[in-house]
């Protein structure tokens, strides 16, 4: 069964993308990470433009951040001040990101670079993850306790003026390090059509020390309105948002995360960690591998506008 | 596949060429130049709808020669030659090399305004009518298009390079096409002309133009514009993308608050 996507301009088996944004839905779930990072590259693998895979990852995060936002609101675990201040970096970061894309694009480079950008992530990322899986996995056989971590120690971040105190979070806080974090999230997200909560959750817990309990709710609250403004000023500068694309990939992905989140806390965590950390891996050596084999023809059309 | 058949301009031009043909008869042999040749061509209607399901298409042009010299006409020397070109605009070709290990995109060559698509429809083999034809300065065939580069470019052997690769590619996708055999004459002074709408015919204003040679000299161009007009669904969703990218962008956003929020309703434990 084919459907005819009217932007990436291609005919695709509705199927195979119904699968996709479920398997991805699904480790979104279980994992509880937006999934913008897996369902980009695997557009890109199923021959869809990247202009329109990232553009429609963007778009597909909206959906899939939203009702855990809504989750984390419904329980307090939602510090809005905090949240509004990230956003403000993330929209400029975004504009900046949108910005740069359309330029590559321009130099014929958006596609390399995009490629490029993903196997460094997912390659950082799996590694780290693999890493600390297995630590974990060495931990439980071994019985040992988790070593404590100790967020109350301060470092050169808390040093920094503009300071502002965030009361749900209870911290007292630069809002510089804030908004440049959301900045530098803001133009992954227009680059790469991800949410970048794998990247702000970490980062809010170890560099910015804001309490757990906050972090993933707030970051939501930041990736809904980022991805959100995103996908309106891609549909309005390069014209790349699949809209027939995102809604089977939405729907498949929130349909898969429910799913996805009741085997989650029924399973092994660490296991569970080290084979999406392989996964991760998994599709940055593929990406990396596209991008060393010889292509089929090293000349490429495009037609349109004057590109120097 | 469909054929866009377009029988009603055969009966008009047939009757056209019922005309022509006494006149140019009375004639006498050797004042045959004294009357020109002319070509006459149409189609059934300026307007071709592509549904979303559209795989390809057959179009068939209908054309008269009239005023032909019966001599030449018995000895095969008037040939013509059918194109249809789709909309113009700016093509970039890009060459990928190897740089540190990885293909990149190292150099491009910009052509202007060249047509989107170009099928080409000939009584025979287009490089097999007499070379020194005009066919450069006319800009007929496949070969003889105009690749204009756009900016400065060192040398010329770069450019050939380019415009090989440009064609080559064209061809490759279908955009581009020729059909050597597409022009057949009916009857001595009616000809019908196939040419290919490929299934990723771009949607605008498309020119059919028909040129006729004698002994390998061009002596007569018509043309006719034709439009294609893309419906369906897909299309709106096209055009709405295009056209009203705020409302297009606002709506992908709603979609997906909608399924997000839904989701959460539907799914809702508690």
């Amino acid at each position: 069964m084919t459907v005819y996507l009217p932007i990436a301009e291609l005919s695709v088996n509705i199927l195979i993308i119904l699968g996709m944004g479920a398997a991805v839905g699904f480790l979104s779930g279980m994992f509880g990470v937006g999934g913008g990072f897996l369902i980009t590259p695997l557009l890109i693998f199923y021959n869809i433009p990247p202009v329109v895979a990232v553009a429609t990852g963007a778009n597909q995060v909206v959906a899939s951040s939203i009702s855990g936002a809504i989750t984390h609101f419904r329980r307090g675990t939602l510090d809005m001040k905090l949240g509004s201040v990230l956003l403000v970096g993330g929209l400029a970061g975004a504009t900046v990101g949108v910005w740069i894309f359309s330029w590559l694009r321009r130099l014929g480079q958006l596609d390399l670079f995009i490629s490029l950008l993903y196997v460094v992530l997912l390659g950082t990322i799996g590694i780290l993850m693999l890493q600390e899986s297995l630590r974990a996995m060495r931990r439980a056989k071994t019985n040992q306790a988790l070593p404590l971590k100790r967020p109350g120690q301060h470092n050169w971040v808390h040093r920094l003026p503009l300071k502002m105190r965030f009361k749900k979070s209870k911290i007292y806080l630069s809002a510089i390090p804030v908004v440049a974090l959301g900045f530098g999230i803001g133009i992954l997200t227009s680059i790469m059509g991800v949410g970048g909560g794998f990247i702000m959750v970490p980062a809010m817990i170890y560099l910015l020390r804001i309490p757990t309990s906050v972090v993933v709710g707030t970051s939501l609250f930041q990736i809904i309105f980022v991805t959100a403004y995103t996908t309106m000023v891609q549909a309005a500068t390069n014209y790349s948002v699949d809209i027939v694309l995102a809604t089977i990939l939405m729907v498949a992905g929130v349909i898969g995360a429910q799913y996805g989140v009741r085997v989650g806390q029924k399973l092994r965590g660490e296991q569970l960690r080290a084979l999406l950390a392989l996964l991760v891996l998994a599709v940055g050596i593929r990406l990396a591998i596209g991008l060393v084999v010889t292509p089929d023809d090293i000349y490429s059309v495009s037609v349109g506008g004057l590109s120097y | 596949m469909r054929r866009l058949s377009l029988a009603a301009l055969a009966i008009v031009s047939m009757a056209f060429s019922l005309m022509a043909a006494p006149v140019a008869a009375q004639v006498p042999f050797g004042e045959a130049s004294a009357v020109k040749e002319r070509l006459e061509i149409g189609a059934s209607s300026s307007e071709i709808a592509i549904t979303s399901d559209f795989r390809g298409a057959d179009l068939t042009i209908f054309g008269a020669l009239s005023n032909a010299d019966e001599l030449f006409l018995a000895i095969g020397q008037y040939d013509v030659v059918v194109t249809l070109e789709g909309p113009r605009d700016y093509a970039t070709v890009r060459k990928k090399e190897r740089v540190l290990g990885i293909w990149m995109n190292t150099e491009s060559l910009t052509f202007e305004q060249v047509p989107e698509s170009y099928s080409i429809a000939s009584t025979r083999q287009i490089d097999s009518l007499e070379q020194g034809v005009s066919f450069n300065s006319v800009g007929v065939g496949l070969e003889h298009l105009p690749l204009n580069p756009v900016g400065y470019i060192p040398n010329t052997g770069f450019i050939s390079e380019f415009r090989d690769a440009y064609r080559r590619l064209k061809l490759g996708s279908g955009l581009y096409q020729r059909d050597t055999s597409g022009v057949r004459f009916v009857s001595s002074s009616l000809f019908r002309a196939s040419l290919r709408l490929p299934a990723n015919v771009p949607d605008g204003m498309h020119m059919v133009r028909a040129y006729l040679f004698k002994s390998g000299v061009l002596i007569f161009q018509r043309e006719m514009p034709l439009r294609v007009v893309k419906t369906g669904l897909e299309q709106a969703i096209t055009d709405a993308a295009h056209e009203r990218p705020f409302a297009y962008g606002f709506l992908c956003v709603l979609i997906a608050v909608v399924t997000g929020w839904g989701a959460s309703i539907i799914f809702r434990k508690d």
